[in-house]
């Protein structure tokens, strides 16, 4: 660990890893987020979410709340009605949107795979120019998988035999071996039976703890919640709120 | 081209092939086929329409001003870019301007070579050759522009997840797109390639018929005919890769985000 630690720290500036509980410096600002549909209905209304590094912030809020729509959002996939977002303090200019989505990294709950095997998939990104000067690294990935509780032989199995949950394991390790610094996860492990639930979680709070780095994570169940996030906000209505009660009163008002 | 070297027909003949809808109307009659009422509309239609755009080409052809072959020209591209536009499944806000654009550019240029260049017609806006030349260009290109637009339409609203998967994964919006939009342009591209293939072993090209029937030597035909193909598949190419460009300029924005949003049914 502490080796992986020094090589992943290495990749970024300052600190190889802070301490858990002292607040890193604010990775990813959004203020004021708006987003509405054509028609004038509100789906998000002045969403506001500040996050550091080492924090761990789960969002949880009904079906439909937009909590995917929230993860689309900070990634920039959707044109925002209204709002600003930051990513290190500086706002992002249209050309450095590919690089911003780089460092912050959506993975979809049902994430997209391209027909071939998981090796291919794994290393599809590196043809992209943003990746250009990275490299696939075999070993790097073997470990990721090894973590997740998979075999090396997974990389040569295609596509069309992948369960839900391997396509999942599949797309976290595709994001993981590209050293991003802040995670966007919709439902990383909602395809994963409990034991791989338990390793990808502690493979993702790791991965904070062993740089400047941050996750927002939306979940649908109390239990992850309590054990992945440091912090937690409620999405209802389009509106984003602490929900420190959480816990407590099992989430309900 | 000599004007005698065909039989000249009279309104009584093409009375005569009329009553051949008999056929038709018989056979849907014997089989119920309960067609009657939509081949006399056919008929009629076919008659009607051909004698209209007869009577267009015989007032064009005696008045064979530049501009008024110029304006001629203008309407058969925007009807055209409309036609195209119509056989698409999806649309977004500004894909009429796009197909008009992109149909208009490209079969104008393309005519412009020839009746400049390749055929070098004096003057350059004799209708004889400017109007056959453009209809037989720009009826192709449309279809290369209709087919590439709707593969586009079905490609980016069954691989949205892909496309998005790419740009969250932080590819530009041209990585992104890449793969949809050279298929587009590939569907767009097909058809003519492949009548290139089989011309003249499959079937005999319209425009060379006609010119065999107008008592044309064959040669000749068939040199027309090889300039043809080459300006048709030409102006296709360029208005399918235009309209593909156009529509990715819409659906891709600068900051690099796909805007799905925008893709309705028609």
């Amino acid at each position: 660990m502490a080796a992986e630690c020094a090589r992943q720290g290495a990749a970024f500036h300052g600190k190889l890893a802070i301490m858990p509980g002292v607040p890193g410096p604010t990775l990813l600002e959004a203020e004021r987020i708006t987003r509405r549909t054509p028609e004038g209905e509100t789906l998000l209304a002045d969403v506001s979410l500040t996050v550091a590094a080492g924090e761990r912030v789960g969002i949880e809020g009904p079906t439909g709340a937009g909590k995917s729509l929230l993860l689309r959002a900070l990634s920039l996939l959707d044109p925002i009605e209204g709002g600003a977002l930051e990513f290190r303090g500086s706002p992002l200019a249209d050309g450095d949107v590919p690089a911003y989505r780089s460092r912050v990294a959506y993975l979809h709950q049902s994430p997209a795979l391209v027909e071939g095997t998981v090796e291919e998939n794994l290393r599809l990104p590196f043809a992209l120019r943003i990746y250009r000067d990275r490299s696939f690294d075999r070993e790097r990935v073997v470990e990721l998988l090894g973590a997740l509780g998979q075999e090396p032989s997974f990389l040569a199995k295609q596509k069309g035999d992948l369960s839900g949950g391997e396509r999942q394991v599949t797309a976290l390790v595709r994001l993981l071996q590209l050293a991003p610094e802040v995670l966007l996860l919709d439902e990383p492990t909602a395809a994963l039976d409990p034991g791989s639930t338990a390793l990808a979680e502690e493979l993702i709070v790791r991965w904070v703890e062993a740089g400047e780095r941050a996750a927002v994570w939306v979940t649908h169940d109390p239990a992850q919640a309590d054990r992945v996030a440091t912090r937690w906000m409620r999405l209802a209505g389009g509106r984003l709120a602490p929900a420190d009660d959480r816990g407590r009163n099992g989430g309900e008002e | 081209m000599e004007a005698t070297n065909y039989i000249e027909l009279s309104y009584w003949q093409v009375g005569a092939a009329a009553l051949l809808i008999l056929v038709n109307g018989a056979i849907s009659m014997v089989l119920k086929l309960g067609l009657e009422k939509r081949l006399v509309t056919a008929a009629v239609r076919t008659v009607i329409q051909l004698l209209l755009i007869g009577l267009v080409l015989q007032w064009v052809f005696s008045h064979a001003r530049w501009y008024v072959v110029v304006a001629m020209m203008v309407v058969m591209a925007l009807v055209a870019g409309v036609a195209a536009v119509r056989r698409t499944d999806r649309r977004y806000p500004g894909i009429w301007l796009n197909a008009i654009l992109s149909v208009w550019l490209s079969s104008w240029v393309i005519t412009a070579a020839a009746l400049f260049g390749i055929v070098d017609v004096d003057p350059w806006f004799k209708p004889q050759y400017a109007i056959p030349l453009l209809g037989m260009i720009l009826g192709n290109t449309l279809n290369g522009i209709s087919l590439g637009l709707d593969r586009l339409g079905e490609e980016l609203t069954g691989r949205r997840s892909d496309v998005e998967g790419l740009l969250a994964l932080g590819a530009t919006r041209w990585e992104a797109a890449r793969t949809p939009l050279s298929r587009a342009v590939r569907t767009g591209m097909i058809p003519i390639v492949n009548t290139m293939m089989v011309v003249g072993i499959v079937s005999l090209p319209g425009m060379m018929t006609g010119q065999l029937l107008a008592g044309v030597d064959p040669a000749q035909a068939v040199k027309y005919q090889v300039v043809i193909m080459f300006l048709i598949a030409s102006g296709t190419a360029l208005g399918t890769v235009g309209v593909v460009l156009l529509s990715y300029k819409r659906l891709f924005n600068h900051r690099h985000q796909f805007r799905y949003d925008l893709l309705t049914k028609a």
